[in-house]
């Protein structure tokens, strides 16, 4: 527990790394420690740039390994703009961290689909550090990822390693091709229809824009999951992470605290409707 | 209970001045009553009233001496234990890097004089807020501990009152040091007086005070009763919850939306309303650099930006969000309402928006639905 949780405490850069032309990972150390950050899959900080301001970010590293401390985001506001300029050595401030989780204990034994939508692959990714690490405990698994074009398909290294075991089916699809993509065109629903999972049997992660998300669950149960097998991460503005700003409200929800990883038959009377 | 002459309040401001309060109370200022610093008994309101209207507040003479012969103000207590602009950290560069330095905690022990029934509940609600759940706000703590209420049963309901209707007054019930009932007779001005805490009858000590007699704690409880009959206004909380939820999509957000300015003045008055937004600034030198809260209103269009844009682009959705966060989700987050019937949002809306009005017509729409 926190006991100043508005406090942020400072981190030094260890690498970026870019790794599209607009996103790029942070591996961040507290100096001073040896400690690891623990995390739970899902969860995430609020990272402060000195002067600038604060935003916040799902954590992307493995929760097995957590030194150093791993973070992938999109460069979309001045915060984020400010922080792909970091170098290494730099210090930035860290809270957190924060949230709900992706319940990867309460799926043991089942199918796991994790179904990404463009940056929404960063949070799910420690999820499938866990299950890699844990492979025995789980049915099939597998990871659908989605994204714009081929130029900005995230951890690219790391998906053809996935995509070359056994053991996880991934497929990934983009919405525009390019010359030299042979891959898959069109959006990551189709993706569903094809992937080998055990619909009464699987639990189902989904993490990307709340429209992608929205005919993700609509296919996941037409394949027969069932609302309460599908957990979704929602977004919403947000200033404090700790419940008191009131900026991440969604219905009744603080995405801070109740969030931002949600079951989705808790929130479906709330999911789609308009400007909520 | 007990009973203090008029002309013993000094004493009372004096006791608490004694014991290291500074005591804020009711004052005239800009033809309003706000809440300001009070030294003395003449600093308060005597002899003025409010009216109160939708979109309207006007100050009267009245035709006594009273010093809390009115409703309630633009104020709210709030502003005094979630200041509306506040430093929450310190930063300074040293090297590649910076350390965060925490705001040290200057908070002085606050006397809060005249606090309404409805403000108790208020002040409640935002304790809770701010204190009863997996994360505590430090500053609003530490002046929440040092906090004395001096509370004051209501002789006067306004226009837009509505207390009853969200069960939270006139008669202050808990979550005060002493609360006074002000009785004006043919011949007589004095306060009868209850001790709520242990810190109350101490205060209570320091101060010229005797048993109440029978037919003075009688007059105390008349008039309540008689405050507790002119309310203004109504609000039919049953079931309020489940219909607003239920009417997420409504006509009467865009109806509300024609009228509505988004100009967030009900969320200023609101004495509930917590939103803050945060600040973060850097002197010239770029070495020194600070972060500041600040109210907000979800009536702000940048209130909701995520990248992209605001989720809430038009007002018929934040008033929506507004009035279903106060009487409909607020049950679920924290366990009460988050009105507490003070009129405030009407009186200060602009165009006399009256929520208890609105939350009517869509019940009436949906037994006019429901008829058909």
């Amino acid at each position: 527990m926190l006991v100043q949780p508005m406090l942020p405490v400072p981190y030094v850069v260890d690498k970026v790394r870019q790794e599209t032309h607009d996103t790029f990972t942070l591996e961040l150390n507290q100096p001073g420690t040896k400690a690891g950050f623990s995390f739970l899959p899902g969860q995430f900080n609020m990272l402060y740039v000195f002067g600038v301001g604060e935003v916040p970010i799902s954590i992307s590293g493995d929760p097995l390994a957590p030194r150093p401390l791993v973070h992938t985001t999109r460069a979309v506001g001045t915060v984020t703009a400010a922080m792909r300029k970091l170098k290494r050595g730099d210090m930035l401030g860290v809270r957190g961290p924060f949230g709900t989780h992706w319940p990867i204990e309460q799926a043991t034994g089942d199918d796991i689909i994790l179904v990404a939508g463009g940056i929404g692959l960063a949070p799910l990714r420690p999820v499938l550090y866990h299950v890699l690490a844990h492979r025995s405990s789980y049915g099939k698994v597998v990871l659908l990822y989605g994204t714009r074009s081929p130029a900005d398909i995230l951890f690219q290294k790391e998906l053809e390693v996935w995509r070359g075991r056994f053991d996880i089916e991934a497929l990934v699809t983009v919405d525009r091709s390019s010359d030299h993509w042979r891959g898959n065109v069109g959006v990551v629903t189709n993706l569903i229809r094809r992937a080998g999972f055990d619909p009464h049997h699987s639990t189902a992660f989904v993490c990307g824009p709340e429209v992608m998300m929205h005919f993700t669950v609509l296919e996941l149960g037409r394949r027969g999951v069932p609302d309460n097998r599908v957990f979704v991460s929602m977004e919403r503005n947000m200033k404090c992470a700790v419940g008191f700003c009131g900026h991440c409200q969604y219905g009744p929800t603080f995405i801070c605290k109740d969030g931002p990883v949600f079951r989705f038959d808790h929130i479906r009377w709330l999911f789609g409707k308009r400007e909520v | 209970m007990f009973v203090i002459e008029r002309e013993h309040f000094q004493a009372l401001l004096e006791a608490l001045h004694q014991r290291g309060f500074e005591t804020l109370g009711p004052t005239v200022r800009d033809g309003a009553i706000v809440y300001d610093r009070v030294e003395r008994d003449t600093d308060f309101p005597i002899g003025w009233t409010d009216e109160q209207e939708p979109a309207r507040y006007t100050l009267k003479r009245r035709s006594d001496q009273a010093m809390f012969g009115y409703v309630v103000g633009p104020h709210s207590w709030k502003k005094f234990l979630f200041p509306p602009r506040e430093r929450l950290w310190s930063a300074a560069k040293n090297g590649n890097g910076f350390s965060v330095m925490p705001e040290p905690d200057h908070s002085r022990p606050l006397a809060l004089i005249g606090v309404r029934a409805c403000e108790l509940s208020a002040l409640a609600i935002q304790k809770k807020v701010f204190t009863g759940g997996p994360f505590v706000e430090p500053g609003y703590q530490s002046r929440a501990e040092k906090l004395f209420v001096v509370a004051l049963n209501c002789g006067t309901a306004g226009g837009n009152c509505f207390c009853v209707s969200m069960q939270t007054g006139p008669q202050a019930t808990a979550g005060f040091d002493l609360a006074l009932t002000e009785i004006i007779d043919a011949d007589r001005h004095y306060f009868v007086v209850e001790a709520g805490s242990q810190a109350g009858t101490d205060i209570l000590n320091d101060v010229p005070h005797r048993q109440a007699e029978k037919v003075e704690q009688q007059a105390a409880v008349t008039v309540v009763e008689q405050t507790a009959n002119r309310m203004g206004r109504k609000l039919e909380t049953e079931g309020i919850k489940e219909l607003l939820y239920r009417n997420f999509e409504h006509s009467a957000w865009e109806e509300i939306a024609n009228r509505c300015l988004s100009c967030a003045n009900c969320t200023m008055v609101c004495p509930t309303c917590f939103c803050s937004t945060v600040e973060d600034v850097t002197d010239v030198t770029g070495d020194h650099a600070e972060r500041w809260r600040r109210w907000d209103s979800c009536f702000s269009v940048e209130f909701s930006y995520i990248h992209g844009g605001p989720v809430r682009s038009t007002t018929s959705s934040r008033y929506r969000q507004w009035m279903t966060h106060k009487l409909a989700s607020w049950i679920d987050q924290f366990g009460t309402s988050g009105c507490v019937g003070c009129g405030r949002c009407i009186t200060w809306c602009p165009v006399g928006i009256d929520l208890t009005e609105e939350v009517h017509n869509i019940r009436a729409s949906e037994r006019t639905a429901n008829k058909q």
